[in-house]
């Protein structure tokens, strides 16, 4: 089965744009199952949060999935399209990163946009 | 360049990290505490959904003295002895104030519930019910952290090497991921609360965060590490069918109160055929953590493993109100996840879980390059070859505590050093970051844990060992020595090398420990040395010398702690 993953990329709302990547899954992986193969077998340079992998424990990896507001590590991988963006209301990182820490735990450089 | 000054730089903010913080903080230091992904949540802790253990005698009359004795028997005669009885005699201290700051243990009949946990002499373990006892460490700690002004908070903070200045710890370089760009920060004291490296193997428990990050800072400060090649394997991970939303080491609490059975690929019982006559066992549970993955891994090996290549385990026997009862909500995650088991077992497999060996401590939590502390899993010792269950947390509140007040304390004797050329070295490495080659470091990653899981897993061979450390000098010729780098913010190419980075190091000192290690004892089991060698009751150490791994011994340290260092 195949998956194909719209990602919406970029570090500045100026210059977005999605790209497709096809995941080969199994029923019962995750949409950050897909990323990791991402990441690992087809473009390193795709940034994205997680940490605790698939435990839904550190909260880390929400994004927008087809619009609806999810973690990917719960959110199942599923034949055919997907569309990922990072989240609408938070400041963007780059890629699917976004700026979700508390104010107070921020680094917040002169140069950082 | 962003710098900053500090004087106690904790890296590392999960339990260990966060307890630190508070004591130092208590102890009149500044603090900053750093972690590479978002405060109190990268860690391991958030991610513990089992028990804690501290002889509090809330459910049975209880001593430290005995959750020592147990911490002992577990650790297979390798424990730092001053070290473990920190750990057992602070236990009640710590569980009492989390108690105190309202982390919700479970309760029955208005005390603190304690449950038994294997090879424990009585019900000693505490616990947050429904799997939430590290979520809401976590949040716990969390919460008191928001108090104290003399905690700065930072996260997204990739700490990339300790500043030494003429052998002192004095701060470090960090890569600000958000940015990308360098950041300095001077500290009298650094501590370092990075947990484990179960990330090393490609099935672990751990978050993307345990690649021993700590344990690589120290070894390139010239710290040594101790008992690096014992590697704890849990032996019933979660394997099938694809479980997500909870830790895959979810099952052992429930097989503990439900009697779960586990089967092999022929259903039928086999522990007993391993189980050592001189074990402890309490009646539910038949093997140690160490024997039951040896059971599971030779099942299959002889063919009579599950599916998937684990073993069942079965909760079939168990009444369906009494799964309710006990599993609460979890049940329903369960069925989101097609999982029933009233009608069918699941599989289990071993699974890195934990690492007794690390940084290389005295009973001030001090490393051997001064000012170096280190706190939490991050410390090699306490636990010798192979850890009781229920010390994981338990060490990282009392360790972070200690280390945390230790090092305010050396801050205080210190003064202000002039330390601008000790972050040169890590400055000049981001500053040789390259564009990246067709080597993507995401997929040598994958490889390092291929190459642990296969070779330097819970079995070990001489062959299996040279073949691992054969392949992992490949990978790091592969990497080179300039870090690959898109320049983007949130530079997950930079970020993979530097895991890798510190995981080749990592994953070196364990296989040339497990590799000179020729006996099983504990965790660390040798398939061409298959008994206990008592001439082998010593402690490895690795250090770091002119780039390379050198390995050397040391006698346990067996004398009871000085009474001097307990804090009132």
């Amino acid at each position: 089965m195949i998956a194909s993953l719209i990602i919406q990329r970029g570090a500045s709302k100026e210059e977005r744009k999605t790209e497709r990547f096809e995941v080969p899954f199994v029923p019962g992986q995750t949409v950050l199952d897909g990323l990791r193969y991402i990441r690992s077998q087809i473009d390193p340079t795709l940034a994205f949060r997680f940490s605790c992998i698939n435990a839904n424990a550190c909260k880390e990896c929400m994004m927008a999935i087809d619009g609806k507001i999810a973690y990917a590590c719960t959110t199942r991988l599923r034949d055919g399209e997907m569309k990922l963006a990072p989240l609408p209301k938070k400041a963007l990182v780059n890629d699917l990163v976004t700026e979700i820490a508390p104010p107070d735990e921020r680094l917040n450089l002169s140069t950082k946009r | 360049m962003t710098h900053l000054e500090t004087d106690v730089l904790i890296v590392g903010a999960g339990g260990a990290g966060m307890y630190a913080a508070l004591e130092a903080a208590a102890s009149g230091a500044s603090v900053i505490l750093a972690d590479r992904s978002l405060i109190g949540r990268g860690g391991a802790t958030v991610m513990a959904m089992m028990t804690v253990s501290a002889a509090i005698g809330a459910q049975c009359p209880d001593r430290w003295e005995h959750h020592l004795a147990d911490t002992l028997a577990a650790g297979y005669g390798l424990c730092d002895q001053p070290l473990s009885a920190i750990l057992c005699e602070d236990a009640p201290r710590r569980i009492l104030e989390m108690d105190a700051w309202k982390v919700g243990w479970a309760r029955e009949d208005g005390h603190i519930k304690q449950a038994h946990a294997p090879g424990h002499d009585r019900p000693r373990c505490v616990y947050v019910d429904f799997l939430r006892t590290g979520p809401a460490v976590s949040k716990t700690l969390r919460h008191q952290l928001q108090n104290i002004s003399a905690i700065r908070r930072i996260g997204d903070l990739m700490i990339v090497d300790i500043a030494v200045d003429d052998g002192v710890a004095c701060g470090a370089t960090a890569v600000h991921l958000g940015s990308g760009e360098p950041v300095t920060i001077a500290a009298k004291a650094v501590v370092v609360a990075t947990g484990g490296l179960t990330r090393l193997y490609r099935r672990n428990s751990g978050s993307f965060n345990t690649g021993g990050d700590g344990y690589a800072l120290a070894l390139r400060a010239g710290a040594e590490l101790v008992d690096m090649e014992f590697v704890q394997f849990f032996p019933i991970g979660h394997l099938a069918p694809r479980l997500v939303g909870l830790d895959p080491i979810m099952w052992d609490p429930f097989r503990y109160k439900l009697g779960g059975i586990l089967l092999n690929g022929e259903m039928q019982e086999f522990e007993e055929r391993y189980a050592v006559d001189s074990r402890r066992h309490d009646g539910k549970y038949v093997l140690t953590r160490d024997l039951a993955t040896y059971a599971i891994l030779k099942e299959v090996e002889a063919g009579r493993g599950s599916p998937a290549g684990g073993a069942y385990l079965s909760f079939k026997h168990v009444p369906e109100t009494e799964l309710r009862r006990a599993f609460g909500p979890v049940i329903d995650t369960l069925a989101k996840n097609g999982i029933d088991l009233t009608q069918s077992p699941i599989e289990v497999a071993p699974i890195a879980h934990y690492h007794m060996g690390g940084v290389k401590v005295n009973a001030k939590f001090e490393s051997t390059v001064p000012n170096l502390f280190a706190s939490g899993e991050a410390v090699g010792g306490a636990n010798g070859a192979n850890r009781l269950s229920g010390n994981a947390i338990t060490e990282a509140l009392v360790f972070g505590a200690r280390a945390g007040r230790s090092a305010a304390s050396a801050a205080r004797a210190t003064n202000g050093r002039s330390t601008a050329h000790a972050f040169t070295p890590a400055l000049d490495l981001l500053r040789r970051r390259r564009q990246p080659t067709a080597v993507n470091p995401a997929a040598l990653i994958g490889r390092l844990q291929q190459v642990m899981m296969e070779k330097v897993g819970p079995f070990r061979t001489e062959t299996t060992l040279d073949e691992a450390i054969a392949e992992l000098d490949r990978l790091t010729q592969a990497i080179g020595t300039d870090p690959l780098s898109d320049g983007a913010p949130f530079d997950s190419v930079l970020l993979d090398w530097l895991d890798l980075r510190n995981m080749i190091a990592v994953a070196k000192s364990v296989t040339v420990a497990a590799r000179a290690r020729r006996e099983s004892r504990g965790s660390h089991q040798r398939e061409d040395f298959q008994s206990l060698d008592p001439a082998w009751q010593f402690n490895q150490i690795v250090r770091l010398r002119g780039g390379e791994i050198r390995l050397s011994s040391g006698p346990v340290t067996e004398n009871p702690r000085q009474r001097a260092d307990v804090p009132a």
